[in-house]
């Protein structure tokens, strides 16, 4: 059936892009200026009577002719081809393949340690499984096509980062959990990866003073190791190809944490997951959208923790992320468990349906499924629009203790919990 | 002379692409069913609204029928089948 798609101006290179690796890369495409939101039905016919800011021809004439001009002899090819990567390349001295790989966008803008074939060998010991085993597969989103690779793969990237050969299990394990650290989401995401069990201890992982900062080798390049490897094993992570982010992420430089769990007053996140506390794992968000910080709890905790849960954006869910004190500042106050602190959040973050239905995630992930029947959105739509509503289930709600003590900080991160996203370590040592 | 290195390519392997051809044309909208799928992007249901209006102004020849998937950027089989059924071209928009 003959279809055109309408997209706005700024997603064209990627259109192209997507297109092309579809096989159809002369499918029928229009395109109306960005954005479409927040504009008036008035504005939108303008568009629609307006030009093409792609084409450079009316927006109507070029729909018309998607539909209508006959093909010719490309559009009724196809095409078909074969993309390969070869294992080693070309022999060239340092300074060129820094700038080879720079070029290439295989890198984060800083320098890498290029991956010779002695330090890749040397990486590779930090593993029983075989350099051409499968690890998984990886894609920026969902409408592209999903690129796969193995051990040896996981391990250039490892090299790259700077990373020691005993942390490849932790990185394998989270190129293995099929979650991207390079959405191509325009929403910016990140992934936020927590790291539980022995492993972190065994790997001098920082937990504590400074956990989320640059003060530790092992956290510092298992996270940019899987930064490295989600971009250079998916197929890329390029701006306006296959990177849409609007304003980018922090997170995405590394975003690898351990647990501070000798200090925490509560089981660890992966026990509380069904774990056992001798098991190492590691879990990935999608995240990284917001960061927002306080102190406590303290005597008006309970104002600021329901203002600061409603303060976030409510498509994308938080881990909170406490200081060993403001854990024990906790349960002082009755919450001698995470469950516990997860269902009072959840009673308590609450706010209008309208404003809950205005958000743009929401209108546009939510909504459908709240129109279909599916919980808990169905029930939340139908609320009146001057209605409190939760925003989130208790399941909804992460909770991590990191940090060293010297304040009873928290820190609300977005970290979306997603199926299969808690990976064993020890299946990969 | 600087040393030259051999290092590892750090991409992983993507998968062969088959072409798909794109279906034939139609002669003229005339007459025919025209779907307006609204892929459910904030707003695009009043964008989809302005084309359907559009056509009822401009068209009237060309019949319009308004249509959704279940679930944003889910495909949905049975709206593909309905389509195929009783259409003969579909407009697909729109993003953000």
């Amino acid at each position: 059936m003959p279809t055109i798609a309408v997209h706005t101006h700024v997603f064209a290179r990627l259109v192209k892009s997507v297109t092309h690796v579809s096989g159809m890369p002369t499918a029928r495409q229009a395109f109306v200026p960005q954005p479409i939101v927040g504009r008036t039905p008035a504005e939108l016919r303008a568009y629609i009577e307006g030009i093409d800011p792609v084409h450079k021809r009316p927006f109507i004439q070029v729909m018309m002719e998607g539909l209508t001009n006959p093909l010719n002899a490309e559009d009724l090819k196809g095409m078909t081809f074969d993309r390969s990567t070869p294992r080693l390349l070309e022999p060239d001295t340092e300074e060129n393949l820094q700038q080879l790989f720079m070029n290439n966008n295989w890198t984060d803008f800083l320098p890498v340690v290029l991956p010779t074939e002695e330090r890749v060998a040397q990486m590779l010991k930090g593993t029983s499984h075989a350099p051409d085993e499968i690890v998984g597969r990886l894609r920026p989103t969902v409408y592209r096509e999903w690129w796969e690779f193995t051990v040896e793969k996981v391990a250039v990237n490892a090299v790259m980062a700077g990373a020691r050969p005993e942390y490849l299990p932790v990185i394998l394990a989270q190129a293995a959990s099929g979650m991207t650290a390079r959405s191509s989401s325009t929403t910016s995401f990140a992934t936020v990866s927590i790291v539980n069990g022995p492993i972190r201890n065994e790997l001098k992982m920082n937990s504590g003073i400074g956990a989320m900062g640059p003060y530790n080798h092992a956290n510092a390049t298992i996270g940019r190791a899987f930064c490295l490897l989600s971009q250079n094993l998916q197929g890329g992570s390029v701006p306006n190809e296959t990177y849409m982010g609007s304003q980018g992420n922090a997170y995405s430089y590394s975003a690898t944490y351990a647990e501070n769990e000798e200090q925490s007053p509560w089981e660890p996140f992966h026990v509380q997951k069904g774990h056992q506390s001798g098991e190492s794992v590691v879990t990935t968000f999608l995240g990284g959208w917001y960061t927002h910080s306080g102190y406590g709890p303290r005597q008006y905790w309970e104002e600021t923790f329901a203002r600061a849960l409603t303060a976030v954006d409510v498509f994308s869910e938080p881990i909170l992320i406490l200081d060993p004190l403001s854990a024990r500042e906790f349960v002082a106050r009755g919450f001698d468990n995470k469950q516990k602190l997860s269902e009072w959040f959840a009673r308590h973050a609450r706010m209008t349906a309208k404003e809950y239905w205005d958000n743009q995630s929401v209108q546009t992930i939510f909504r459908p499924r709240a129109v279909s029947g599916i919980e808990p959105w169905a029930t939340r739509l139908k609320a009146a629009p001057d209605e409190l509503i939760e925003i989130f289930r208790p399941e909804d709600i992460s909770i991590v203790v990191i940090g060293g003590g010297t304040q009873a900080g928290w820190k609300m991160v977005s970290g979306m919990l997603r199926e299969n996203s808690i990976v064993s370590i020890d299946k990969w040592r | 002379m600087s040393q030259r290195l051999v290092v590892h390519d750090p991409r992983g392997y993507p998968p062969k692409i088959a072409g798909k051809r794109i279906a034939d044309r139609l002669s003229g909208l005339e007459g025919k069913v025209v779907y307006l799928v609204d892929c459910l992007f904030d707003n695009s249901e009043i964008f989809i609204e302005q084309l359907r209006q559009w056509f009822a102004e401009h068209m009237p020849a060309v019949i319009t029928r308004v249509i959704k998937p279940r679930e944003s950027w889910v495909d949905d089989p049975e709206m593909r089948a309905r389509i195929e059924a009783d259409g003969d071209a579909a407009i697909l928009g729109v993003g953000l």
